[in-house]
């Protein structure tokens, strides 16, 4: 690979991670300031829209960063990736076409009168725009990912006389058998995310012993939710995934578990590291034919492994197999501490028992973690695929822009974004810190 | 198809132009026409709830371009690297100094991010006109079709001219919003300030357009072979005395029309000297890319423009009820986020 291909590998990593941090508490915060609106309108209680602004100003602050990150990642497809771009855009233009004018838009505006309407529209009117807000956020989700799962899995496109892809049928490409349950896996993960960043933010007022009545609410909220969501995070969203990747992307299946010998009831290992000179797992421990049995639901199915295949194919096995078991890993984790919290509340204890709020507290990093893993093993896994099957990586490149040249503005984006992620931490902590306050209502009177 | 997809590319300049140009215009003024805490925020909130859709109209341009000329897109872009990349960094910053100012109340904090919004609206208008000067002046296209050695050519004077026209122009339109969302000290710097930045509009703008034709006889094709397009060039000019008369009598609706209409009728100049060519090569004319050589298959660009239409539909919607509920002066109180 070209000197130049590894600098624009760098700098789309790097920008593409950093903006999915966003994403993820925007797709999983709207519906939840949702529903804490949908209470405050039948049920009355002041709480409750004091809540609903509270997580409506982390969810600008998150918003604003977001937008902000991802306008990069448009331009990268041409000024990085023109190759890519000239080759693929009549497909692929088609999905993020209709991200911008179905999604952005609808975004963007309603979150203009959700942040400054107030007063000035009905409480209806306001919740309605909540609503719309939402639906903007997962449409987006859903482009994007089609987007990718089309990388992933091309279909519904043919070669053109120039060499270049077209698109066949956009019903194809957004019935694509790789999307869905990837899009189901993406949502339900940013669900599950916003749930633990409420309890936790909930776990902190309760253990500061402020706001006592909000952090409660914010915790029932949170466990509650997030229990439901970090088991269908397992099953049956993660399950499918697995089988999707099974069915269309072999090598990256036996990447994912360190699989280098083909086996008839292939094992699962529960740790373990891989050996690309020993093509074998070091210190493994074993769940036996477990593996044949999730990706094929049959104990004693084949299942191929990475020596079934040229080295020329494989991604880089040591970052797959890592990702993907920190991310099973950390699912699991969450799992247990959720349901943990579920037998707590049954027996009247969750608001109370210190040590528990401790934990919920912490477990705030785990959902980014496993969320920036899991896109590791898609896209690393992906590898030498820019275009599974179709479009090398190498291939993709833009052919003016030097190393050098991406190089500088790789820099440029590390120190805008360590700055950035600096001060978005910190401003978020201050309006933790202030607290939900009562008091900023805007009076009806105003309107 | 191909062509229609070149007017929907002109049609989403436009939008841009308008909306985000008011908003950045009334950043690149926010410094001069804002002092104390309180004007500043009048401000602000007079562009807070609308600025990020009007951004949007720039995606929906790049990304339109992508879906429509993928080949012209990825040779704009990725010859364009470095300015590209700057424009990317002042469009962050100018984000992030509006959503994060407003949380910490304390003068430094807000005053750094005052002068980092005002400075990047400044320098994207001024990287806009920029842009526009290059692509009419031609780019250097090499023979595996992608550009060749560009940096010598990116800021000649021919452009610099043209950034220095869009920065008063935005300023002018952003004055002209203000005059309508705002009142007190702010309306009357801003309404103060339109007088010499028309003067300096019209002046710019003569300037160009004889260079222009002058550096580009080219232009002119369409508009000898089809002289019903003069109308174009002809309502721009009309805008820009109906928008001075407009202000002069303190009609502020129909003065900030007046410079939407002329921002529209410009662009639509512009593109109709340019079509069919997207990007003209200097000095291989042969190599550029056109609406034609550069456009995805028509079974594409059909499929994209059904969806299209219902989807700007749609957004029409949103914008009609967004400016709707936000009719009126600004008022600042605690429903306001900024
Ligand atoms: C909260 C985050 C989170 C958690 C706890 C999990 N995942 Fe996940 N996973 C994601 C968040 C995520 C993701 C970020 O949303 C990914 C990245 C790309 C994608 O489609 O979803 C993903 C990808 C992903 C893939 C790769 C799909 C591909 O290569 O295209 C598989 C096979 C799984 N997941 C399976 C699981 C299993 C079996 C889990 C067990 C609990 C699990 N995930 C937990
Ligand atoms: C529509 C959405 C996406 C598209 C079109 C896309 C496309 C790409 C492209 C062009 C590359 C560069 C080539 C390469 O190095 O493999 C890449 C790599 C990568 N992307 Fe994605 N990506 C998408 C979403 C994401 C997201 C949301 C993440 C995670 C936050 C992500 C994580 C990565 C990673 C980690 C790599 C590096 C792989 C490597 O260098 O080996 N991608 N992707
Ligand atoms: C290569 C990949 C990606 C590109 C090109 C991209 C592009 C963008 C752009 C341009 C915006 C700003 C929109 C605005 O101005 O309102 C944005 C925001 C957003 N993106 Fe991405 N994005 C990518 C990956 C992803 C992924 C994988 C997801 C989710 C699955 C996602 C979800 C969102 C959402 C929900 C927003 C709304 C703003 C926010 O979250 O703060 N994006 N993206």
């Amino acid at each position: 690979m070209t000197d130049t291909a590894i600098a624009d590998r760098i700098q789309f990593t790097f920008t593409v991670m950093f903006h999915y941090l966003f994403p993820i508490l925007t797709m999983g915060l709207a519906p939840l300031i949702v529903v804490l609106k949908t209470l405050h309108l039948t049920r009355g209680e002041p709480r409750y829209a004091a809540a609903a602004r509270f997580w409506t100003k982390i969810f600008a602050l998150n918003f604003a960063v977001g937008v902000i990150t991802g306008i990069p990642m448009e331009f990268q497809f041409g000024t990085n990736w023109a190759q890519f771009s000239a080759f693929a855009g009549g497909v692929i233009g088609q999905t993020l076409g209709l991200e911008g004018v179905f999604s952005f838009f609808l975004e963007s505006t309603f979150l203009g009168i959700l942040l400054f309407g107030e007063g000035r529209v009905s409480p209806r009117a306001h919740w309605l725009s909540a609503v719309l807000v939402a639906v903007g956020a997962w449409l987006s989700g859903l482009f994007i990912t089609a987007t990718n799962a089309w990388m992933q899995h091309p279909v519904g496109y043919r070669i053109a006389a120039d060499g270049t892809v077209q698109l066949a049928s956009l019903g194809a490409l957004l019935g694509n058998p790789f999307l869905w349950w990837q899009y189901a896996h993406v949502i339900n993960g940013a669900v599950l995310s916003a749930a633990v960043v409420t309890a936790s933010v909930g776990a902190y007022y309760l253990l500061a012993g402020r706001h006592v009545e909000f952090g409660r609410l914010s915790v029932a909220l949170g466990v509650g939710v997030g229990v439901v969501f970090s088991l269908t995070q397992l099953f049956p969203t993660g399950d499918m995934n697995s089988r999707n990747v099974t069915a269309y992307q072999p090598v990256k299946l036996a990447a994912m578990e360190g699989l280098f010998a083909t086996r008839y009831g292939a094992p699962i290992a529960i740790i373990g590291m891989p050996s690309t000179t020993e093509h074998r797992l070091l210190d493994p421990v074993f769940v036996p034919d477990a593996l044949s049995f999730l990706a094929y639901g049959n104990l004693r199915a084949e299942v191929k492994g990475l020596n079934d295949y040229p080295q020329t194919e494989w991604p880089l096995v040591q970052i797959t197999y890592y990702a993907y078991h920190i991310m099973v890993g950390l699912g699991t984790i969450l799992i247990a501490a959720l349901l943990l919290g579920v037998a707590l509340w049954s027996r009247g204890a969750l608001f109370t028992s210190r040590w528990f709020l401790w934990v919920l507290m912490l477990l705030l990093p785990f959902p980014y973690i496993a969320n920036e893993a899991g896109w590791v093993v898609t896209e690393v896994g992906r590898q030498p695929w820019l275009i599974y099957g179709l479009l090398r990586t190498a291939a993709g490149v833009s052919p003016t822009v030097e190393a050098g040249e991406t190089i500088f503005t790789v820099l440029g984006f590390a120190g805008m974004y360590a700055l950035l992620g600096v001060l978005a931490v910190f401003l978020a902590v201050l309006l933790v810190l202030r607290g939900p306050d009562e008091q900023t209502a805007p009076s009806e009177a105003a309107r | 198809m191909a062509t229609f997809w070149f007017i929907i590319l002109v049609v989403l300049v436009v939008a841009y132009a308008i909306l985000d140009g008011f908003d950045l215009g009334v950043g690149a003024l926010h410094l001069a026409v804002a002092r104390a805490d309180a004007e500043r925020r009048t401000a602000l909130n007079a562009i807070g709830p609308v600025w990020d859709a009007n951004e949007v109209w720039l995606l929906g341009f790049g990304v339109g371009a992508f879906l429509a000329f993928p080949r012209a897109f990825a040779v704009g872009f990725s010859g364009f690297y470095l300015p590209l990349m700057i424009v990317l960094w002042l469009l962050m910053g100018r984000g992030i100094a509006l959503e994060f100012r407003h949380h910490i109340s304390d003068p430094l904090w807000q005053g750094a991010w005052d002068v980092i919004f005002s400075g990047s609206s400044l320098l994207l208008a001024l990287f806009y006109g920029v842009a526009v000067g290059n692509v009419v002046t031609g780019v250097p296209i090499g023979a595996n079709g992608y550009f060749q050695g560009l940096f010598g050519w990116i800021l000649n004077p021919y452009a610099l001219v043209m950034g220095l026209f869009s920065v008063a122009l935005l300023m002018l339109h952003g004055a002209y919003y203000l005059c309508l969302k705002a009142d007190g000290p702010v309306y009357e710097r801003a309404s103060r300030a339109a007088e010499p930045l028309w003067a300096a509009v019209l002046a710019l703008g003569i300037v160009l357009t004889a260079v222009t034709f002058a550096l580009r006889p080219e232009l002119l094709g369409n508009y000898r072979t089809h002289p019903i397009w003069l109308l174009a060039p002809l309502a721009a000019a009309w805008c820009v005395i109906v928008m001075r008369r407009a202000h002069r009598r303190r009609r502020h609706s129909a003065a900030f029309l007046g410079s939407s209409g002329f921002m529209a009728a410009l662009l639509a100049a512009t593109a109709i000297g340019a079509y069919p060519y997207l990007l003209r090569s200097q000095p291989f004319p042969e190599r550029s890319l056109t609406v034609a050589n550069a456009a995805a298959s028509s079974s594409g660009l059909v499929t994209a423009a059904f969806w299209l239409l219902p989807g700007v539909l749609l957004i029409l919607l949103y914008q009609v009820v967004v400016y709707r509920v936000f009719a009126g002066k600004v008022r600042i109180n605690a429903g306001a986020h900024y």
